[in-house]
């Protein structure tokens, strides 16, 4: 029998006993990691480091009783790491061949954070490399599939963080989205995912794909679970410029009493569903009769800006990829190629190192580095961030009639492995609807929904103006979840 | 046909803040520990080496400095500025771009005034912009190392138009920005470790042509003397290609200190590309009006009015204003010395005069036993006290001339009073007339035959009797003093 307890039941049962309960939830889950076989775990923290902590863990809350978790609201959760964040002293591979050997020297904002609140990093999960892909089959190292049907992906890049929730490996996770890193493998996965507001959560420490894109967020089972990691992880960081530098960026749990009872939720029109796999259409509906049943305001938005974004999107991700993966030079982090040492020429040495790139990551690389250069920076680079300011608008202007939308999370449920390796602008738009909130910086909450006619999950997204977060988790509590179990066996 | 040179300057300046530009390492090695001597790597942390995943925070008292900079020159500054990335790949640079500012920088037209033989005249400056130093590659063998001390150093880069159309010009520019840079206490403006280093766009074209000439960059020129050299060569090469009918090839030189000349170290084949673009993770830097005015009242006295000031209230020629001038502690140093000097000085009338001897033992004396030893003005045992009696005793004749430069060199080297040297030197000028008078008429009897030819009007003779009782005396009397007893002497006999 797998855990399916939400933090707050074990926390309960814990309390009753401190000895024991903890002890063997972290034994479940190592068990359940030795015979994963959808590929989430990328590397273990040690179990006697683990076994330590627990023991730690233990003995406060004999002494402190309840009291604990008011203090360390995350003591005795057991969380996997996306492997683009750092912790120090493990690896921080980035799904990349180019980090084999690398160990953080520090630990991210987020990891400092989840441990003084008394998290347990169990490790580092898979993830496409260097966070570029929708898929999951990116990974430089394993191959992931998708936790109930081995043939299909499972969706990236947070591919082992949305596959070690759902299969029960962890409590909860911590993904980075970038374009709907963390949403589209819990979509396809069948769990919850944040991504925050830009700038609530610290990215020190988040291995930089899209640097005004990227944010950390929680992947979980459950929404209570989710607000959980949510508490914790965000607020403002004096390490990260871009976090937001006032009380506001933490989390608000007060926000309940303030949201408004009856929600005006913005459902898409149909011009903006052109593709999507009927099933997912006809939930939708569903789900938009569900919404107004429980008492939300329902109007219909045509955001017919979605088709832009997803070009814009990439141009400007893969830009700020093309810089900030130079880094990666052969210098540093003890992986080189073997080549590189006999290298006579400065060129030489870097093309021998740099090599070891995916094909994935090369693509982006020199389609940045060319957008960036002269000549073409500006019908590219500067042309999609004036659109992406524009995008950035008329969502602002959406946001005053109306205070969430509701839309899908993907077109389709998770497609089969390989299916769009060969079609690129397939693979890319499987982020339609996810990069606008990337591009505006605004929170979107991903959860599950219903299954398709092969059973597989279809999850939805809802997306609020900026700081709504905590509204978003509410709403999405109130009007649009099911209590049905998608993600475990 | 002649030519003309047309000449603009980037300054790199070292900012001598605490900590480096974007993260928390010390900027600067220990007091007392040269850069050279620095333990290699030893000022690095997580954010100047590049860990993946680590973010850049801006160090506020950079902005402040560059404020300072822009203020100073008389330029507008610009909010908000941005950050841009410069992309390229070198070992010694951490993240594989330099962040630095392009298209926004902080400050923009502005202008520094320099002192020709023909007067004054006004370099433009193009813009000052913030940016990150890089690390340093050593060479050990086959083998090539990364030193990271100096990543992330703060720098302002200081560019002027091509305004400046000699080497004389150039070097005068250089040495006005570094007297600047300094009163402005924003650089420690130590040349040999490289706090101030300058790039030359040089080109030459016939006189009357407007179009500019294929324009050569020599890189990385410290010093004074070398931008002058270096640029005068450059200016003569390529006027003699020209003459000769070849091209000149755009690139970037080298100066070779040592024969004089300057050298290929890459040619441009093509237009650089540095795929500049906003860095997205630091915020545009906003300026308010506020905090302009604030730094702008408590701008020091700047070099140019210290300069006009030593002219107007001492009677300094603008030479040696400016000479004291391009170095502030040097002219701090004076202005405490005829602090000390005038009250002892009697008749307010003498200040010039004590201005002008103390001044000549400093640039002469004092910054030659700098460049010698290659060292500080603030590394040297003197005080501004010493100087002033020194100088005091000087004019009052007390010592000689030689006799001064003596005990400054004592001072300079070893500390100590004036006091103590000029007795241990034995270097004290005799001023006793009834003794020394003794002296000088035994000599005159001793050298009839020479006093005689003087007083017959043979003037050149003085200069041997002169000798003859400074021998007899070990060189203490005091020469003027002699000759004016010898003048006694004839007149009384004659
Ligand atoms: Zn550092």
């Amino acid at each position: 029998m797998k855990n399916s307890q939400t933090v707050l039941a074990f926390q309960e049962s814990w309390l009753a006993e401190p000895r024991v309960a903890l002890d063997k939830k972290i034994a479940e889950y190592l068990g359940s990691i030795v015979v994963d076989q959808t590929g989430a775990f990328l590397s273990q923290v040690a179990e006697t480091k683990l076994r330590s902590q627990a023991e730690t863990l233990a003995n406060e809350l004999k002494t402190q009783g309840e009291k604990l978790f008011k203090e360390k609201p995350l003591a005795g959760v057991c969380i996997g790491i996306k492997d683009n964040i750092a912790v120090e002293g493990e690896q921080l591979t980035c799904g990349s061949r180019i980090l084999e050997k690398y160990r953080a020297p520090y630990s991210a904002t987020v990891i400092e954070r989840c441990e003084k609140a008394g998290a347990l990093i169990f490790g580092k999960l898979n993830l496409d490399e260097f966070a570029m892909g929708s898929s999951g089959e990116n990974s430089a190292y394993l191959k992931t599939s998708h936790p109930t049907h081995p043939d299909r992906v499972c969706g990236g890049s947070s591919s082992g963080s949305a596959l070690a929730v759902a299969g029960r490996l962890v409590d909860t996770s911590l993904g980075s989205d970038t374009g709907g890193s963390i949403r589209l493998p819990a979509s396809f996965c069948g769990t919850f995912g944040l991504k925050p507001t830009y700038g609530r959560v610290s990215r020190y420490g988040l291995v930089a794909y899209g640097s005004s894109l990227d944010q950390i967020g929680p992947l979980s089972n459950s929404l209570s679970d989710l607000e959980l990691m949510a508490r914790v992880i965000y607020g403002s960081d004096p390490r990260d410029s871009t976090s937001v530098q006032t009380e506001l960026a933490g989390w608000n749990s007060e926000v309940s009493k303030s949201a408004n009872p009856r929600p005006q939720f913005g459902f898409l029109a149909d011009n903006c569903l052109e593709g999507l796999q009927p099933e997912i259409r006809l939930q939708y509906e569903v789900l938009k009769e569900q919404a107004r049943s429980k008492g939300a305001q329902v109007s219909e938005i045509d955001l017919g800006f979605l088709k832009q974004s997803v070009p814009v999107y990439y141009i400007i991700a893969m830009c700020e990829a093309s810089s900030n993966l130079s880094r990666f030079d052969g210098v540093r982090y003890q992986s080189r190629a073997a080549a590189s040492f006999e290298a006579s020429k400065l060129d030489e040495f870097y093309e021998s190192t740099r090599a070891l790139f995916g094909s994935e990551v090369k693509k982006r690389i020199l389609l940045g580095a060319f957008a960036l250069s002269s000549g073409y920076y500006d019908d590219y680079y500067l042309k999609a961030a004036k659109v992406r300011r524009l995008i950035a608008q008329e969502l602002n202007q959406v946001f005053q009639k109306i205070e969430a939308i509701v839309l899908p999370t993907s077109s389709t449920t998770a497609f089969k492995k390989g299916e769009r390796q060969t079609d690129p602008v397939k693979m890319f738009l499987s982020d339609l609807y996810t990069v606008v909130a990337n591009l505006a910086g605004v929170p979107a909450l991903a959860f599950p929904h219903s299954k398709d006619n092969e059973g597989l999950p279809i999850g939805f997204q809802i997306m609020g103006p900026g700081f709504s977060d905590e509204k978003l988790v509410i709403w999405a509590e109130q009007y649009l979840t099911q209590a049905i179990d998608v993600g475990a066996k | 046909m002649n030519f003309e040179a047309v000449i603009g300057l980037e300054t790199h300046v070292q900012l001598n803040t605490e900590s480096k530009i974007f993260c928390g390492c010390p900027a600067k090695p220990r007091t007392g520990v040269s850069v050279a001597d620095q333990e290699i790597n030893s000022s690095i942390c997580p954010v100047c080496t590049a860990q993946p995943g680590t973010l850049p925070v801006l160090n506020q008292k950079v902005v402040e400095f560059a404020l300072r900079a822009g203020l100073a020159t008389q330029c507008s500054i610009r909010s908000p500025n941005v950050f841009a990335r410069k992309n390229y790949f070198y070992p010694d640079l951490p993240k594989g771009y330099q962040i630095t500012q392009f298209e926004l920088p902080i400050a923009e037209n502005g202008f520094i005034l320099i002192d020709l033989p023909s007067g004054e005249k006004k370099i433009r400056l193009k813009r000052i912009h913030i940016e990150e130093d890089a690390g340093k590659n050593v060479h050990y063998g086959p083998y090539s190392l990364v030193n990271l001390n100096r990543a992330g150093v703060p720098l302002i880069e200081v560019v002027t138009e091509p305004d400046l159309s000699t080497p004389q010009e150039a070097s005068q520019y250089m040495k006005a920005l570094y007297a600047l840079v300094t009163y402005l206490e924003i650089c420690d403006g130590n040349l040999q470790e490289g706090n101030f280093r300058c790039d030359a766009n040089v080109s030459v074209r016939p006189i009357g042509e407007s179009r500019l000439g294929t324009r050569v960059e020599i890189k990385n020129v410290n010093s004074f003397r070398y931008i002058e050299k270096a640029i005068e060569y450059e200016i003569h090469r390529q006027v003699e290609m020209i003459r000769a009918g070849k091209r000149i090839v755009q690139e970037t030189r080298g100066f070779d200190s040592a024969r004089g000349v300057t050298q290929t170290l890459r040619v441009k084949e093509e237009a650089e590309e540095y795929r500049y673009f906003p860095d997205p993770d630091l915020a545009p830097i906003v300026i308010s009006d506020r905090q302009i005015e604030l730094v702008r009242v408590a701008l020091p006295e700047l070099p140019r009015d210290h300069q006009k000031r030593l002219e107007s209230e001492y009677k300094l020629s603008s030479y040696d204003a400016s000479v004291l001038t391009t170095d502030k502690t040097l002219a701090v140093f004076f202005d405490q010395c005829i602090a000390y000097m005038r009250p002892k000085a009697k008749p307010e009338a003498d200040v010039p005069s004590l201005a002008k001897s103390c001044c000549n033992l400093l640039t002469t004396e004092v910054l030659r036993f700098l460049t010698e030893n290659q060292i500080e003005m603030s590394e040297v045992k003197i005080t501004p006290s010493d100087l002033g009696e020194l100088t005091l005793k000087w004019v009052a004749q007390e010592v000689s001339s030689t006799g001064a430069k003596k005990v400054l060199e004592k001072l300079l080297s070893e500390g100590g009073s004036v006091e103590l040297w000029v007795t241990k030197l034995g270097v004290k000028q005799e001023n006793n007339d009834g003794e020394l008078m003794k002296i000088v008429e035994s000599v005159l009897a001793e050298n009839g035959a020479q006093f005689k030819e003087y007083c017959s009007g043979k003037d050149k003779v003085i200069g041997f009797l002169v000798g003859q009782i400074m021998k007899k005396t070990g060189g203490k009397a005091n020469p003027s003093k002699v000759q004016m007893l010898i003048a006694d002497i004839a007149k009384k006999s004659g």
